[in-house]
């Protein structure tokens, strides 16, 4: 099968499954999870055989595997539509392929398949465990996910998105793929439909992200005008590319590529979560760990940095939005990381750090860091996936420990009740540490350090010392709050009975884990400086590969102590401050850094809630509806049936009956009414009467014309 | 078998009302008798309307099909019919719906002898105005088709019918006077109403030439602006939009669906077939106007959307939303005729009249089933049907992501055009129609929590109230919708090809 | 000289009026019997006039001549043209469906028709009948006059006597001087035009076919057309002249509403435009402003008044007052368009407004009121009057593919032609008329019946289907095939034209 087939055929199984699931095998979990768990594995066998085919290819940037077919008819051309795979995507589609697999298969476990159904589950929301009888003793152990063939209908549609989005050689497809993302992060957020959080959570999520998709389409829009065409490599040519840097927008002073790199960012924004669309983010918690670890980690996410990576030779054309672009990203990861700090649900904290993550990656592109920031991008797809779906674990054996006890006041996500669960889950441990590590980039061994420490040296060398100041500190609170993170989790005794009794969880589970957290040790060393330290190891390979996709290859930057040594002091620095603080801190009252202000993520929700949400309700159901529709539109109709009946009455009454009735009518009645009574004699009904009327008139005919005739 | 291929377009056009006239001859009180009559007899149409569409000749410029017979020869107007890729795709969405429409209908009890007739009178009166290529005849059916659907409403709405049916039939009877006047008007000057001949000979006025004692450009603007409210009534555009959410909401389930499904159509049509040929100047001088109106009809449609708590005018008022785009396309392709960007805003245009149809048939039909099972339509009522009815949840989601615009699904497909194509010609415009877009997204979302999602809804959970699930028949009805919205979604060539031959060939 | 058809229609009801009247009073069904049969005959015969016609050709046809007053050149001369055909048959139309829906029962249960002495009552129905068809047919200025005469004076008896007993007597007063006020001052005019014509050709006569050349001066023209048109328009309805026919329509017995409203108000308006426009044309010329004006206002103004009519009977009668002021309006445009509206909305009007009154007479026998708000669910208990009803709606408020329709597109055709103006303020009543009958057809058929009307009130009877479906049939007719009247029309409208000058 030719590489281009194949593409085209990746992305195709997830959604079959999709299909498959919805309308056939629904009521059968084990087909369903069988179907889309074979769906993922088969797109990810053909993922690798492209990634495979893409690494022998030499100067895969100049001619990728690429193929089109025409889609929309556009006048007289066509827009056509199709998949490329070139170094940037290639390297994309093995992480993507990889985590999602891994995700499909730890939902098996995480729906706990194969456990009885619950007491009094029902759809809606998350299962709440079966008493079973064994010999002798009742007891409760988890049940199974009531809607598990839907979740893995969803996910698989999820997947599908993912893989159009990376395959795609245009910028109209991405946005299909994005936008069906969005869908899917939507249903499965919402997941457990009936808890009111989950609900409001989904359509907050769907809103913040389509605030920046519809710039994104004017984006699109506007790009789509500029050039004629939508496709990244008829953009990425010099003369289109020179003319868009020269054309100017007239808005603001931006170039028209300014311009559309802006738009394109702000749809970013929303994807990535990114200051100050960055709210949707921490409540999506709400959904399953697995979605979490999809949406939140391996995919969505990054599918916004993914965007920005692909039209990055558009965007740096403007300074002006490199600028913004370096900016946003820079102040949201120092932002996202101080609100970390004072989290206790283990997801929120995961969250807000991925935030923080990704304003790592869009400042590096900012500061044209290109190559650090895909490296970044698929290092961080890989620890934080492992990080996700370790939390995920975590309250699985927490959830476990909860079932034993059965006290369901207790928070199974609240780092606060857990404590020493090294001992419990164990592979959850050494994973999560490597996670926990690789995060905060803890050196040489970890896949963290080195992409950080990367996008370190880029800034230091291309001079942005401001950022590389801001990213420094956010990368030590990243540490710190990591290790508070896995102190509290992990480390010192059992705080809760339910810690206690927690367990590990399936095979299913830690597989998943242990493959993901070899990639978080071993993924970094792909990008290993040449000269790093001055020992000369192998080539930069990431670099050389991931660099082709450019027109002209970035240049490597010459080593430097400085950055090494700051990313060095603030991992170790981090983790050791963390385990310092947290170590014997028992209770969410003895932590010193539960600040309100940092609690309440700086008020963003309220804020906007105060800001947007109500004015725009006002706007709809008072302004709009009551005022404009109802009061004014319909005011205005309602006159005029009125205003015929009080007009017709009028005539009626004051002209028709007293003038001309009265002139023409009644008043010439009057005159001959007493002729009329006199001839009411006549209704008697005899014929000769009659006839005798009749002759008035011709007598009075005669006689005129007698009268003319006789001159 | 000759007969039928030479008079295609005919046959089309009169089956149903033929039909009719027969069902007023069967036997009173069979009820299973006339719902199967009309729903087999719709398929006729239909089937005819599939062989033209096969038959069609895309790249062949011109009118096909063409036929005409003499109607009112003293006033030169004759019943000339034919098709082009715009009219065929309108006349095929009216087929298409129809049956399902009729479909739906079958829980209809009371008086289904006369709904069913008034329903083929209704088809026959849509399809004329698709097919008109006379002036004449082209208003004979706009006016026609108020009347059954003046009745459909009248009859058998909802509690306010009388009020919505009243505002309906004299809104766009009212709104139709400047067209009636206008028409008269082109009638007397040129003594034919074949739009062709009308086409070069009204144009060919130069606006120096005097009329009626006034500058020809005078006399144009007006009868312009006649022509734009009787359509703006229709489509509808803001501000003419109030008898819309009336209307839709009163109607029964059936009704809104043709009524959303096609009648709103009309006056997009109107605006494509008769304005932009008609008068290019006057559309391109005042397409600033147009296009503000169809951006309020956006954006305050989806506001206004969001504030319902009556599912039903909800999805009424996504119809004003969504058909400002169509109008905002129309607004562009005048202000810039014979651009790409035109062309582009065009094929959005029509397809988003297309795409419409089937969402909003299927909204307004989904929105039925809730409510003939639980006789409100009170947001407030329901919330947490989805564990109730998972199938029905599904099918409701797939359907308001179609209106909602998600890529992959038909809508999107043609808003993205509409948007590409006005956003070079206007900017302003389309950049703050965006934030209808938003909103769409806004009322869709509230839409699906207040029905489906929340906590188990208890109270249509057990006893009488027990909410069923939707039957084998109902979804019978949303199948071929849904399929279509997808297949459009996923490869629009198919429609969109012929759409964009004939936009190139007319503008 | 072929079988004189158009006497014998036109003979033929007051034939039947002395037979009937040599019966004796209390054999009522033999008194039907007849009338019913004299009424078919008619049509028939009306019927084969309209389809011998020979359209092509046009032009006065099936013309006969008898002398009566040489000395005074005086003849009944007898012939039709495409104008007058399509009224000879509306005639014979009504003529038939009058009698059918007053055929009355004995039977005190169904209160329907005519129970009170119907051998007078279709005596005096047919003598109007007989005049009516002799004005149409008529080419002889004193016939024409004559036979209008007759039309006109049983309307007192038939309104005084069988009449809604509460305004009977004002309203056929009030009726009869209007009308005869009318007719004096045409009656003049028509003198004057006789005598001046004779001495200007020298030949005294009231063949209208040779008063056509008769060369009247234009100031003469000038001065006698207004009372020559006026005087007969009144008959007709025309406005500030038409008070008497709300209040008469109101009065008068069902069947005579019909004819009052279905073919004498025609009647004025035919002898307006022969006598008045066709004798008269430069006259016709120089006052077609006012006409168009007086029109203009009654379209309205009639529209207006019907909106806030309670009054079942009023409603209708006011928008008679509408619909013939759009006929005058097509006169007063004097072009080709206009008038071949005119001639069709005669004929659809008659057909509409009698299918009007019909129904509305078959709800006040039964349900004893024409109150709007006191009437409703009629389609429950009479669902055949309903559809009826529904059609001659859609009929008045112009709705294509009805003959109001194809009636009136001509008509403000014809209008834009001479004064666009004129067109806009006129269209003003499609809209409003749309908006009353909608909602008094909702309001009287649908809806629940209200309480006072349970049980007593039941459905039509047979003869009453078939006079409406009758009625219907014909306006559905012309509605989708305009050709079926209008070409024929076109031919009379060829000679006005001709007689304008070809204008």
């Amino acid at each position: 099968m030719t590489t281009t087939t194949l593409i085209w055929l990746i992305p195709l199984p997830p959604v079959l499954a999709f299909f498959l699931i919805v309308l056939f095998t629904n009521r059968s979990k084990w087909l369903s999870h069988t179907i889309a768990v074979g769906a993922a594995l088969l797109s990810w066998l053909g993922s690798m055989i492209v990634f495979v085919r893409a690494l022998g290819v030499e100067h895969l940037g100049e001619e990728p595997f690429e193929s089109s077919i025409n889609w929309l008819p556009t006048g007289d051309t066509w827009f056509r539509v199709g998949v490329l795979v070139d170094p940037l995507t290639a390297a994309v589609l093995f992480f993507v392929a990889w985590t999602v697999l891994m995700i499909f298969l730890y939902s098996v476990g995480y729906h706990n398949f194969g456990q009885p159904e619950g007491d009094h589950d029902h759809k809606g929301l998350s299962p709440h465990g079966a008493t079973v009888d064994e010999h002798g003793h009742k007891h409760v152990v988890p049940s199974v996910e009531p809607m598990y063939s839907r979740f893995f209908a969803f996910i698989g549609l999820f997947a599908f998105g993912m893989y159009t989005l990376v395959v795609s050689d245009n910028l109209l497809t991405l946005f299909v793929g994005w936008e069906i993302m969005g869908l899917c992060s939507y249903l499965l957020i919402g997941f457990w439909y009936a808890k009111p959080s989950a609900r409001d959570a989904a359509i907050k999520a769907f809103m913040t992200t389509r605030v920046g998709d519809v710039f994104m389409l004017l984006g699109i829009a506007y790009l789509y005008y500029a050039t004629g065409t939508l496709s990244f490599r008829q953009i990425f040519t010099e003369q289109v590319l020179h003319t868009l840097a020269t054309v100017p927008s007239g808005f603001l002073g931006f170039s028209a590529a300014g311009l559309i790199g802006l738009l394109l960012f702000i749809g970013t924004i929303g994807k990535s979560a990114q200051f100050p669309l960055h709210v949707w983010l921490p409540d999506a918690m709400e959904g399953p760990t697995p979605v979490s670890a999809m949406i939140h980690a391996a995919t969505m996410v990054s599918a916004g940095v993914y965007a920005v990576i692909r039209m990055f030779p558009l965007i740096s054309l403007d300074e002006k939005t490199m600028a913004i672009v370096a900016f946003i990203g820079a102040f949201t990861a120092i932002f996202a990381a101080t609100i970390a700090v004072a989290q206790n649900d283990i997801k929120r904290v995961l969250a807000y750090s991925t935030i923080s993550q990704l304003g790592f990656m869009i400042a590096a592109l900012g500061m044209h860091a290109y190559i650090a920031a895909v490296f970044h991008l698929i290092t961080h797809a890989f620890f934080k996936a492992l990080l996700f779906l370790g939390s995920g674990s975590v309250i699985h054996g927490m959830e476990h420990g909860v079932l034993h006890t059965g006290n369901h006041h207790v928070d199974p996500q609240d780092m606060f009740n857990m404590g020493g669960l090294r001992k419990k889950m164990p592979i959850t441990f050494w994973t999560f540490l490597i996670g926990g590590f690789a995060l905060s980039g803890f050196p040489l061994v970890t896949a963290g350090f080195w992409s950080k420490d990367e996008i370190f040296a880029d800034a230091f060398a291309n001079g942005y010392i401001v950022i590389f100041i801001t990213l420094a500190l956010a990368a030590f609170l990243t540490a710190f709050y990591t290790m508070r993170q896995i102190t509290l989790t992990f480390l010192g005794e059992p705080r809760t009975d339910e810690a206690e009794h927690a367990q590990e969880t399936p095979w299913t589970m830690t597989t998943p884990l242990v493959i993901l957290a070899v990639f978080a040790i071993g993924y970094g060393w792909v990008g290993i400086p040449e000269d790093f330290m001055g020992l000369h190891l192998q080539p930069n390979w990431f670099h050389e590969f991931v660099g082709g996709t450019l027109a002209e290859h970035p240049e490597t930057i010459a080593f430097n102590w400085i950055p090494l040594l700051t990313s060095l002091v603030v991992a170790l620095g981090g983790l050791y401050l963390g385990w310092l603080t947290y170590r014997n801190v028992n209770s969410a009252a003895e932590d010193r850094l539960q600040i309100p202000l940092l609690k309440n993520k700086y008020y963003f929700d309220e804020a906007y809630d105060f800001l947007f949400v109500k004015p725009a309700t006002w706007f709809a159901e008072i302004f709009v509806y009551q005022w404009m529709d109802k009061g004014l539109i319909d005011g205005i109709l309602h006159i005029f049936g009125p205003a015929t009946q009080g007009l017709g009455s009028v005539i009626r009454n004051y002209f028709d009956v007293p003038v001309i009735n009265r002139f023409f009518g009644d008043g010439s009645a009057d005159v001959t009414y007493g002729v009329g009574a006199r001839l009411r004699a006549i209704q008697t009904g005899r014929i000769q009467q009659y006839l005798m009327f009749a002759l008035v008139i011709f007598i009075v005919i005669g006689a005129a014309l007698y009268f003319f005739l006789r001159a | 078998m000759n007969f039928i291929t030479e008079h295609l377009l005919f046959l089309i056009l009169f089956t149903p009302a033929l039909a009719a006239v027969i069902m007023l001859f069967l036997p009173n009180g069979e009820n299973r008798l006339f719902r199967w009559f009309a729903f087999g007899v719709s398929f006729i149409p239909l089937a005819l309307s599939l062989v033209v569409w096969f038959d069609f000749r895309a790249a062949q410029p011109g009118f096909q099909f063409q036929e005409s017979y003499t109607w009112y020869e003293a006033i030169g107007s004759s019943l000339h019919l034919g098709v082009d890729g715009l009219s065929l795709s309108m006349v095929l969405l009216t087929t298409l719906l129809t049956p399902l429409a009729l479909l739906a209908s079958f829980g209809i009890n009371e008086k289904v002898k006369a709904y069913m007739m008034l329903f083929l009178f209704l088809e026959t009166g849509m399809l004329g105005v698709f097919m008109a290529l006379d002036l004449l005849i082209f208003f004979v059916f706009w006016e026609v088709g108020l009347v059954p659907m003046y009745f459909l409403i009248n009859q058998w709405g909802s509690a306010n019918r009388n009020y919505a049916s009243l505002k309906f039939m004299i809104y766009t009877m009212g709104g139709s006077l400047g067209l009636l006047l206008a028409v008269q008007l082109l009638g007397v000057l040129f003594g034919t109403f074949d739009l062709v001949t009308l086409y070069e000979r009204w144009n060919a006025l130069g606006a120096s030439d005097t009329l009626l004692g006034m500058s020809a450009g005078t006399v144009k603007t007006i009868a312009f602006w006649a022509f734009v409210i009787a359509f703006a009534v229709k489509v509808p555009l803001w501000p003419f939009h109030t008898w819309l959410p009336d209307a839709h909401t009163e109607a029964p389930t059936a009704g809104s669906m043709i009524l959303a499904g096609v009648l709103l159509k009309l006056g997009a049509y109107g605006f494509l077939r008769l304005i932009l040929p008609l008068y290019p100047v006057e559309a391109k001088y005042f397409a600033g106007a147009l296009a503000f109106l169809a951006t309020a009809a956006i954006v305050f449609g989806a506001f206004a959307s969001y504030a319902q708590t009556d599912f039903k005018r909800l999805v009424a008022y996504s119809s004003v939303n969504h058909m400002g785009f169509v109008v905002l396309g129309i607004a562009a392709a005048a202000f810039a005729a014979g651009t790409t960007d035109a062309t582009l805003a065009l094929n959005g245009a029509i397809l988003q009249m297309f795409n419409h149809g089937l969402s909003a048939a299927g909204m307004f039909f989904l929105v039925g089933v809730i409510y003939e099972r639980t006789h409100t339509r009170n947001l407030e009522e329901f919330g947490g049907l989805f564990p109730l009815v998972p199938v029905y949840g599904g099918i409701l989601i797939f359907t308001s992501m179609a209106s909602l615009g998600l890529p992959g699904l038909n809508g999107f497909i043609s808003e993205f055009l509409v948007v590409r194509g006005s956003y070079p010609i206007l900017t302003a415009y389309t950049a703050i129609s965006m934030l209808g877009l938003l909103f769409t997204g806004a009322y869709i979302l509230k839409g699906i929590k207040k029905v489906l999602h929340g906590p188990m809804n208890e109270h249509w959970a057990h006893g009488e109230h027990k909410l069923t699930e939707i039957s084998t028949r109902e979804i019978l009805v949303m199948a071929p919708l849904m399929v279509l919205i997808l297949w459009i979604g996923i490869y629009p060539a198919w429609i969109l090809d012929v759409i964009n031959k004939a936009v190139v060939m007319l503008f | 000289m072929n079988f004189p058809v158009l006497s014998i229609i036109t003979f033929t009801p007051i034939v039947a009026a002395i037979i009937m009247l040599l019966l004796p009073a209390q054999r009522k069904n033999e008194t039907r019997a007849v009338a019913l049969a004299a009424a078919i005959f008619a049509l028939i015969l009306s019927f084969w006039v309209y389809f011998n016609y020979d359209r092509v050709a046009g032009g006065y046809q099936f013309v006969e001549t008898y002398n009566w007053l040489p000395a005074l050149g005086i003849a009944l001369k007898f012939g039709v043209d495409g104008m007058s055909t399509p009224l000879v048959l509306l005639t014979g139309v009504v003529m038939f469906t009058g009698v059918l829906i007053s055929w009355g029962d004995d039977d005190k249960h169904v209160m329907a028709g005519i129970q009170d002495r119907p051998r007078e009552f279709f005596a005096f129905l047919f003598i109007l009948a007989s005049g009516v068809f002799g004005v149409f047919v008529s080419l002889d200025l004193f016939m024409l006059f004559f036979f209008y005469e007759i039309a006109v004076f049983p309307m007192y008896l038939l309104i005084a006597i069988w009449g809604w007993v509460v305004t009977r007597e004002y309203a056929a007063m009030k009726l009869t001087l209007y009308l005869f006020m009318g007719s004096v001052v045409s009656l003049v005019g028509v003198i004057v035009m006789y005598w001046v014509a004779g001495q200007n050709t020298g030949v005294y006569t009231f063949d209208m076919l040779q008063m056509e050349n008769a060369g009247f001066s234009q100031t003469f023209q000038n001065v006698w057309f207004l009372p020559v048109f006026l005087g007969f328009a009144v008959l007709g309805g025309i406005w500030p002249f038409h008070n008497w026919s709300p209040d008469g329509h109101v009065a008068a017995p069902t069947a005579v509403s019909m004819f009052h409203a279905g073919v004498l108000m025609k009647l004025g308006a035919f002898a307006a435009l022969r006598v008045g426009i066709m004798l008269l044309p430069e006259g016709a010329k120089y006052w077609s402003w006012l006409i168009m004006l007086f029109a203009g206002v009654a379209v309205v103004y009639g529209a207006y008044i019907a909106f806030v009519q309670k009054d079942l009977k009023y409603m209708i009668g006011f928008s008679s007052v509408s619909h013939m002021g759009l006929v005058m309006l097509g006169f007063s445009t004097l072009n080709r368009a206009g008038l071949t509206g005119a001639g069709v909305q005669m004929f659809s009007h008659g057909v509409m407004t009698a299918l009007f009154f019909a129904i509305t007479g078959m709800i006040y026998d039964r349900s004893h009121t024409r109150q709007i708000p006191e009437l409703g669910g009629m389609s429950k208990l009479m669902p055949f009057a309903a559809i009826g009803f529904i059609i001659g709606g859609l009929v008045s408020m112009g709705m294509p593919g009805f003959s109001g329709f194809v009636a009136e597109f001509p008509i403000f055709m014809g209008v834009w032609g001479a004064q666009w103006l004129v067109a806009v303020i006129a269209s003003i009543s499609i809209i409003i008329t749309a908006a009353y009958i909608m909602r008094n057809i909702r309001q009287v058929f649908f809806g629940d019946v209200p309480e006072k009307l349970e049980g007593h009130v039941g459905d039509v009877t047979v003869l009453d289907k078939v006079a409406i479906t009758t009625l219907c049939l014909f306006m559905i007719a012309i509605g989708l095939f305009p050709a079926f009247m209008v070409p024929m029309v076109q031919t009379g409208v060829e000679n006005i034209l001709r007689l304008l000058g070809g204008a």
